[in-house]
Parts: structure tokens; sequence; C-alpha cells
């Protein structure tokens, strides 16, 4: 891809001096706004939030530092080593799933299905819902008295058993389930519409060759939707951090707190037991993994498109 | 593509029917429980079980859930709450895809020093725990005396939407050719000449996205309304909330769905009837990264 | 999509045109909690006596976690400087509030109507910041009730337990005959309050108090305190499977029904009781929590008042402090809520008998010692170790294989680490 500068060569003799500046400074007028708004409510409040990590502030914010004290703290706590651990597991298993599920469907309807159109918007429809709604159904599907268990009981299974909702080793994954029922149809959408992009005289003489149509879709058509791929990861990330919603409608970080993210505990921390400081450095140590994972990926992925 | 396989009745076909047939059903399944569910009777959630069809049906859980139920004090169901989601969510979803489309076509157009660097901090934004902005944001929404407003509530959605929208339309612009943006500017035409006369037009399957997306993501917000919004105008996810958590004796597990279909049912309706605008837009660019 | 454009076009327009709340004179905005059956019908009764004195109530609930989602609210509303006029703020955390200099005296009140003379000094202490008054308590909770179903009792041919080793002997027999013995939620306050309840039995008002008011480390770090995780597991294993996340009234609901035959609650539960129109000591039983007899764990509601600036304003959330200690108000809102009135002037007897047995008890323990305010419930220390303990408590009852040895350990080095 090409660079198109504020001021391609061709349109240096423009009428006027005072026009001409106009012209230039536009773009940057345009997004200065934006500009301001990301730079306070995202940057401006990341500092402030890793100046007070360092501080002792317990109800609410104050100025009295105490060095690395609060994440020493964090890391001799067993509940943030929960949450932590929870977050990966959500967020790999949540991530690999989804798209796994979403390139299969995605293939599996780009076969000329008839009634596509329906089809889609059920695979869709999901993430039309909050999470507080997916999360309060889910809740209620899983539970062993009122759900699943009793519908197969009443179906004649009687020793049928599914008590993961209930169970603290395997409540998290009541979680992944609900989270992927919810955004594998999107990852299905973007990967029907990079589908539908790919050129198919390229498939076509794959086929001449005598190319299978798995070894095609494998080697040929997957590799060419690497955008797909990026966006997708780009806004599964987004949803598995924005989870809290889910988690605190489904089991509120129970049974005990199995089901902790770090969200939830930042949130618990900062606003409910009065311990600012402890939450800010949680709050650090979350968007430092998150930068320290995405950035790299975010760098590599965008740096290729430039040699396009 | 799909060109090139030709349909039959190969057992392969089938299989394929069967897989993206069993999906549907897994997909349907909690919306198919939430709507049986909410036209029983609480006595007939006991007793039944989750798939059962109600043994008569009542829209007594609907009525309840939008007119009479309680959160709090107030018994007067969901109904205003509703329209308030509305108040926010309009204003909200506008400004932020407008400065979306203005931001992506200066990212991909009109690239300047430090614009690559920019977008890359956009991006960042996306990711940014909500969690970690409460309070820092309600003492910036006091100072400009916009506190428990609506319009601050506006703000806040514009400000943790806009990344993604910029996202949208940068990736959908990068896809035009600069070659239109340059012949124009031979022509003379100028910045706001050619966003509007050029690249405006051909931008509807982006703006649909960005739409239906921001829609989808300020209406089921739950934190920031419940934070932000004051007692009488607060959005139906917090009424919800309050509803759901909100029980005497028996739980009303019916209202409690009813209320859900209605917080639900205007993402709802906007993936059935603009789903085909979502799909259409995302093919046309805006995956292309 | 143009009617939907249309639509959307029209509603932006709509939303233009609506009127900005007027502002009312006297308003009070209260921001509490109190949305389930009994608790909702009780803070209905403060808003319409509000109304009868002319003000208007703008009503803030916000429901969820025990408060947690509305301290949230609570917190930012403060920052941007916006705070309501009253909040439902509970014990320790009513002095923090006042450190910060967010709430307003309320003295001119409280002399006018004595309340000094009204409240028993053990609670007042906590409504008062340097010697002011900056909240006025609602009611009295005990936490330490067993609340009965009767007739499942009856069925099984069992007495109510008083001391743990009889509970155990009843659970055992009525889990032999298909009745789930103990009523329980799994939410980590829950579990905290049967925990508050068996601590007291087995270390007495003494130690709880040593424990958790003044965090002795010879209490809380000690042979006893693993003998209170391992009487708690032994309780909690008369649980059902599924009591994970389930919200307390359901609990008490499954109570009412019969499915369940005890539960361990504060008197809040007698809230649901009545709303399903079950008579004390016939249709339902309320006895002290097992080996708790005589002991009194209190939890104080309370509402902390911000400074305002309008002086309608003013005007008004000083007439709610006053309404809320007149004893028409406190017999109408606590006959709703189970709990008993604050003041110990009150005529009893327009109150069931579980609640005139709960002012007894209260009245008596004040004197002989058997009163301790509640942790679970925010009376007895910080909301930081408070949280601290909730999470060992509720890490060790949800845990596959509950280690009592380890659990002290980890109470030991959790409080150690939040004082």
């Amino acid at each position: 891809m090409e660079h198109t500068q504020s001021r391609p060569a061709g349109v240096a003799k423009a009428p006027s001096g005072l026009m001409d500046g106009l012209q230039r400074w536009l773009p940057k007028l345009v997004v200065a706004p934006t500009f301001i708004l990301i730079g306070i409510g995202i940057y401006g409040y990341m500092l402030w939030t890793g100046v007070l990590s360092f501080t002792n502030s317990s109800f609410l914010p104050s100025y009295d530092f105490v060095g690395l004290a609060q994440y020493a703290k964090l890391m001799e706590s067993e509940r943030w080593l929960v949450a932590s651990r929870n977050l990966a597991i959500f967020g790999g298993l949540f991530i690999g799933i989804c798209l796994l599920i979403g390139v299969v469907l995605a293939i599996f309807l780009d076969q000329r299905i008839r009634q596509e159109g329906a089809i889609r918007t059920i695979y869709l429809y999901p993430m039309a819902l909050s999470m507080i709604v997916t999360g309060t159904v889910w809740r209620w599907i899983l539970n062993p008295r009122l759900g699943l268990e009793k519908l197969m009981h009443d179906w004649g299974w009687s020793s049928f058993s599914f008590d993961w909702l209930v169970n603290s080793d395997f409540a998290i994954y009541t979680i992944v389930m609900a989270a992927v029922w919810q955004a594998s149809g999107f990852v299905m959408a973007l990967f029907l519409a990079g589908l539908r992009g790919v050129d198919s005289s390229i498939i076509r003489a794959a086929r001449v060759d005598g190319a299978s149509l798995p070894v095609i879709y494998w080697k040929i058509i997957l590799p060419s939707l690497r955008p797909v791929f990026f966006s997708s990861v780009m806004v599964l990330a987004h949803i598995a951090i924005k989870s809290f919603d889910l988690v605190m409608a489904m089991t509120a970080g129970g049974p005990g707190y199995s089901t902790d993210l770090p969200a939830v505990f930042m949130y618990a921390h900062t606003f409910t037991r009065g311990q600012m400081g402890l939450g800010s450095a949680s709050a650090m140590l979350m968007l430092g993994a998150i930068l320290a994972l995405l950035v790299p990926y975010l760098y590599s992925e965008l740096r290729e498109k430039r040699h396009d | 593509m799909t060109d090139v396989i030709r349909t039959g009745f190969r057992p392969s076909r089938i299989a394929i029917y069967g897989v993206l047939l069993l999906a549907c059903l897994v997909y349907l399944i909690p919306l198919i429980v939430m709507l049986i569910t909410s036209f029983k009777t609480p006595m007939d959630i006991r007793t039944g079980n989750l798939l059962a069809l109600p043994t008569d049906w009542t829209v007594v859980g609907w009525t309840k859930a939008w007119s009479e139920a309680c959160t709090g004090v107030q018994c007067n169901g969901v109904s205003g709450y509703f329209w308030n989601s509305f108040k926010m969510t309009v204003p909200a979803v506008l400004i932020s895809t407008l400065l979306g489309a203005f931001n992506g076509y200066v990212l991909s157009k009109w690239k300047f020093k430090g614009s690559d660097l920019m977008f890359g901090m956009l991006l960042f934004g996306c990711f940014v725990p909500f969690q970690v902005v409460l309070l820092p944001m309600a003492a910036t929404l006091g100072k400009l005396g916009l506190a428990n407003t609506t319009a601050g509530l506006v703000l806040v959605h514009v400000i943790y939407g806009v990344a993604f929208t910029t996202l949208f339309f940068r990736n959908y612009y990068v896809a035009i050719p600069d070659a239109l943006v340059k012949a124009a500017r031979l022509d003379g035409a100028g910045f706001f000449t050619i966003f509007f006369r050029i690249l405006l037009p051909m931008s509807t399957p982006i703006f649909m996205v960005s739409l239906i997306w921001q829609f989808t993501q300020i209406w089921n917000d739950f934190l920031f309304g419940v934070v932000f919004a004051s007692g009488d105008s607060q959005p139906i996810t917090v009424a919800l909330n309050n509803l759901v958590n909100t029980s005497t004796g028996v739980k009303e597990y019916n209202v409690d769905m009813a209320a859900a279909m209605i917080a639900a049912l205007p993402t709802l309706v906007v993936y059935i009837v603009a789903g085909k605008y979502f799909i259409r837009g995302l093919t046309a660019g805006s995956v292309k990264g | 999509m143009n009617t939907f454009k249309r639509h959307l076009t029209a509603l932006a327009v709509s939303a233009a045109l609506m009127p900005a709340a007027a502002l009312q004179a006297g308003e009070v905005e209260v921001l509490h909690w109190w949305t389930a059956g009994g608790e909702a019908r009780a803070a209905a009764a403060l808003k319409e006596m509000m109304e009868e004195q002319g003000h208007s109530w703008k009503d803030f609930a916000v429901a969820g976690g025990g408060g947690e989602a509305a301290m949230t609210v609570l917190k930012t509303r403060a920052v941007s400087g916006n705070p309501p006029a009253a909040a439902q703020i509970k014990g320790l955390d009513i002095r923090e509030w006042a450190e910060l200099g967010f709430l307003t005296s309320l003295d001119s009140v409280a002399d006018a109507e004595n309340w000094d003379q009204l409240i028993p000094p053990r609670i007042s202490d906590v409504m008062k910041y340097e010697g002011e008054y900056v909240a006025v308590p609602v009611n009295v909770h005990r936490v330490n009730w067993l609340w009965v179903n009767p007739e499942v009792m009856d069925d099984v041919g069992v007495e109510v337990p008083t001391t743990l080793d009889e509970f155990f002997e009843v659970a055992d027999k009525l889990q032999a005959e298909g009745y789930i013995p103990l009523a329980h939620g799994g939410q980590p306050w829950q579990d905290a309050t049967v925990f508050d309840a068996v601590a007291l039995a087995q270390l007495g008002p003494d130690d709880y108090r040593k424990a958790f008011v003044d965090h002795d480390m010879n209490v809380i770090n000690s042979d006893r305190m693993e003998e209170v995780f391992t009487q708690f597991a032994k309780v909690m294993s008369y649980v059902d499977d599924d009591a994970a996340g389930r919200d307390w009234n359901t609990a008490t609901g499954m109570v009412i029904r019969g499915e369940a035959a005890m539960q361990i609650m504060g008197d809040w539960a007698k809230g649901e009781f009545s709303a399903a129109e079950l008579t004390p000591g016939e249709d339902y039983l309320c006895a002290p929590a097992p080996g708790t007899t005589g002991q009194f764990t209190f939890n104080v509601d309370s509402f902390a008042m911000f400074s305002l600036t309008e002086d309608e304003d003013i005007q008004a959330q000083k007439d709610l402090a006053r309404t809320i200690l007149e004893p028409e108000f406190q017999t109408l809102f606590n006959q709703n809520k189970g709990s008993i009135p604050v003041r110990t002037d009150m005529d009893m007897s327009a109150f069931d008998a579980c609640a005139q047995a709960s002012m007894e008890t209260f009245k008596a323990s004040a004197e002989d010692g058997g009163l301790v305010p509640s942790f679970s419930h925010g009376l007895a220390t910080t909301s930081y170790i408070q949280g601290q303990i909730f999470d060992v408590v509720t890490n060790f009852v949800n845990s596959n294989n509950p280690d009592p040895a380890k659990a002290t350990d980890q109470l030991a080095a959790a409080i150690q680490s939040a004082m």
C-alpha cells in the first residue's frame, strides 16, 4: 500500500498560501478531538491508575507513596493467582474455540446452502444480547435443579449429571461455554465475509491442478484470510476483557472465588473493599499483560500490511 | 467462490447440513428457553422442565415486566428505562460513528507524521478494562458539570466507542484506491469535498457495520449506565439487573425472562432486520485489514 | 432500511425535545439496595412518609451483591461531586466517609429529638464521627437466627436444635428422610453469615470480639479457630449441592415450601415469611442459631447523610433523618423488614413473637456482654479485613477437600496483611 502524504507532489501549486495552510492542518484538526478524548480518557487515566498503584490509597485516592508494596501484596494473594490463571484459561479457550467454530461454520455455510440468510441470522443473534442477559439465561440452563440436568432426568436419563456451574473446579468452563455461544457466530460472520472476498479463479486453478477441497482450504484459502484472523482476535480479545458482566451475571465469581477474573478482582478491591492501591496495582498488571501479548501481535500484523 | 462447488445430494452435503442444523439448534435453545419461560406461570416453571411448553400460555410475565414489576420502591416495570436507553444510545451511536468516519478518512487518506502511532494508540484503547476508568472519569465529569446527566453518559460512550468505529472506517477506506483521492485533489477538491463527494457515497456498508456494532455495544452496556446515569435516567440494563436481583419469596422467572427479552428486543430486531447489511458491510472491506 | 433510518431520526428528535427533569424543592435522593420483597415495602413506607411531609423522594435503588454495586455507584457519585442526599452505608464505612469530609452533621436534629437518650450507646457510637451524628440508624438486625419449618420437623419427629451437636443429630435425621437439612445460598456473604454464627457458638462472645474486632492473633491463629472451621464445614455439609450463587431469599423460599428444614440467616429472612403471609410460631419458627442462645450478633442498617448545597434539600434531608427515628416509622418499617426498632423505648406489642424475643435478647445481652457486632455485615471490622475473611471462608467451604488447619493459617495471614 502506498502512503498518501498530506501534500501530494502534484498539489504543491495551490492557489493561496492561506488555503494551502488550512488544507494542510485540516486533517489534524479533524482528528484532534478524538486524540484529546483518547489521550485523557484512556492514556491519562491509565497513568493516573499507575500512579495510584504506588500509593496506599484505600477508600478514595490518596498520594501517600509506598513503592512496590501493593504489587508485593498482590503476588502473595492466592485469589489474585486464581484470577490470573482463570484469565489465561478463559481467554485462551474462548478465543481458540470461537475461531475454530467460526471457521468451520463459515466454510460449511459457504457451500451454497439453502436458507443461508436465516441460518446466518441464527448464528449471529447471540451477539445482539447483552452479557447480563446471556449470563442470566445460561445460569438458569446450567443450574442442576432447574435446567439441563432436570430436563435429562425428565426425559428418562436419570444418571445424567452436569454440575459444572456449582463445582469450583469446573465453573470457569461454563463461563467459556456461554461466552463462546455468544461470540462464535460473530466470528463466523467475519470469516464468511472473508471467504466471499476470496478470488474464485485461484481455487479453480488449484482444482485443475488436482488439489482436493480440504487441501485448498487448508493451504490456500485460510492463509489468505490472515487479516480476518487479525480482526477476529481483536474483537474476541476485546470481548474477553469485557466479560466482567458475564461473570457477574453467571457466577459473581463463585463458587468461592473460583471464577474470579482480574477485572472482578480489581473491581472488588477498588470499589467494595476500599483497597484502591491494590486494585490499581492489579489493573496495571492486567494492562501490562495485555500490552505484552497484544502489542507484538498488532505490530507484526500492521507492519506486514505495509509490504503488501 | 461458491460457484466452484457443485451442489448435489452427496453424503458430504448431508453431513454439512447436519452440522449446520445442529449448530442452529444449539444457538437457538437459549432463546427458546427464554421465550417459553416468559409465557409460563411460576407454578408451571417449577413443575415443568426447561423445554416443556407452557401448560397454559400467559402474557402476565410480559405485562408485569413492562409496566408493573418493582425495581426498588417503584413498581412501574421497565418501560420507562426502555426509553431512557434510546435517549442515551441514539446520540452516542451517531456521534461516535461520525467521528470514526472522519478519523478513518484522515488515518487512511491524509496520513501525517504520527498518524500511524495514533492509530496504534486507538487500537490499544479497545482493550482497556472499563472498570479502571470509572473513578477518574467520574471526577472529570463532575468538573465538567456533566455528572449524572445523559450528556455525560453519551460522552463516555463516545470516548470508549470511537476506537472501534475508527478501526472500521480506516480499514474500509484503506481498500479504496488512493488514485481516486489524488485525481480529485488535482481537480482542486478540498478535504471535505473529497470526503462528502467521493468517499461518503460509497460508505453505506461500513456505516451499517459501525451503526449496528455501536448500537449493540451501547445499548447493552451495564457498567457505565449504572455508574454514570442518575436514578430516573438509568438505562434498561440497569433496570433489568435490579429486576432480576429483586424477588419476593418465589423467584418469578417468567417476569425475569420477559424483562430480559424486552431489554434485548431492539438489538435483536436490528440484527434480524439489518443483519444482511452487516454481513454485506463486513464483506465490503472492513475485514480486509 | 429507510424506515430504520427514519426511526432513528425520529428518536433523536424526540430525545432532544424531552424536557429536562425539573428540580423540585425539598428533594431527597436516597441510594439503597432494598429491593427484595419485605425490604422494598419497608423502603416504600419511608418514601410515603416523606411525601406526606411535602418532600419528593428520588429513588436510587441499585440491586445486587449485598450492596456492592450500590457502593461503586456511591463512590463515583461522590468523586464527581454529586452525591445523593442519603445513602445506605453501614458500620465502620460511616467513619471512612466522614473522615473524607463527605458527611454532614445531624446534631441539630439529634439534639432536638434527644437521640442520645433513644439509641443504645453501642449503636450511636457507630453513627458518630468526632462526637457528631453523621448517620441515622434505622433498625437492629439479629444475625444469629435459625429459621425452621415446623411441619418438616414434625414429619421427621425432631425438635429445634439448640446446640451444634444437636443440630448435627437433627440434620442427619432430616437428611435420611430426604429433606435438605439446611437451606443456603452459596454467596460469599452468606457463607460468612453462617461462619459468623458458628464462630460465636464455638468461641463465645469474648473471644469472638477478640478475633473479629480486636484481631487478636492468639485467638485467630489457634486450635479453637481450627475447630470453628471444622464445625463450619460440618454444618455446611448439610447444604444441597447446587447452592452456589443462590440468593438468600430463594433459600428462604425453600424453607417456606418445605423443601428444606432450616436456614441460618439474619432476621431480614422474616420479611420473606411475612410476604408469604405466614405466622411466626405456627407456620415457621425462629430460634437462636445453634449454640448461641442468649447471645446477639447485631447488624445495624443506617443512612449516612451527605453534605448538600440547596437549603430546601437540606431541610428535606433533616426531615428524613427525623422521620426515620419516629416511633411510627420504626414500627412500620421494622415490621416489614423483620428487624427490631433501634429505639429501646418502643412499645413492642405491635410486633410478632420473633421480634419481641429479639428485643428481649438485645436488651439482656447488652447487659451481660453477649452482644457482639457482626463481622460478616461490616459492623466489626473494615471492609478490607472483612473482605479478606470472606475470601478465606468462601474458598474454604467451596474447595473440594476443605482443610481447617490450612484455612486457619490463611485466615491469620489474610488478617495480618490487611491490618
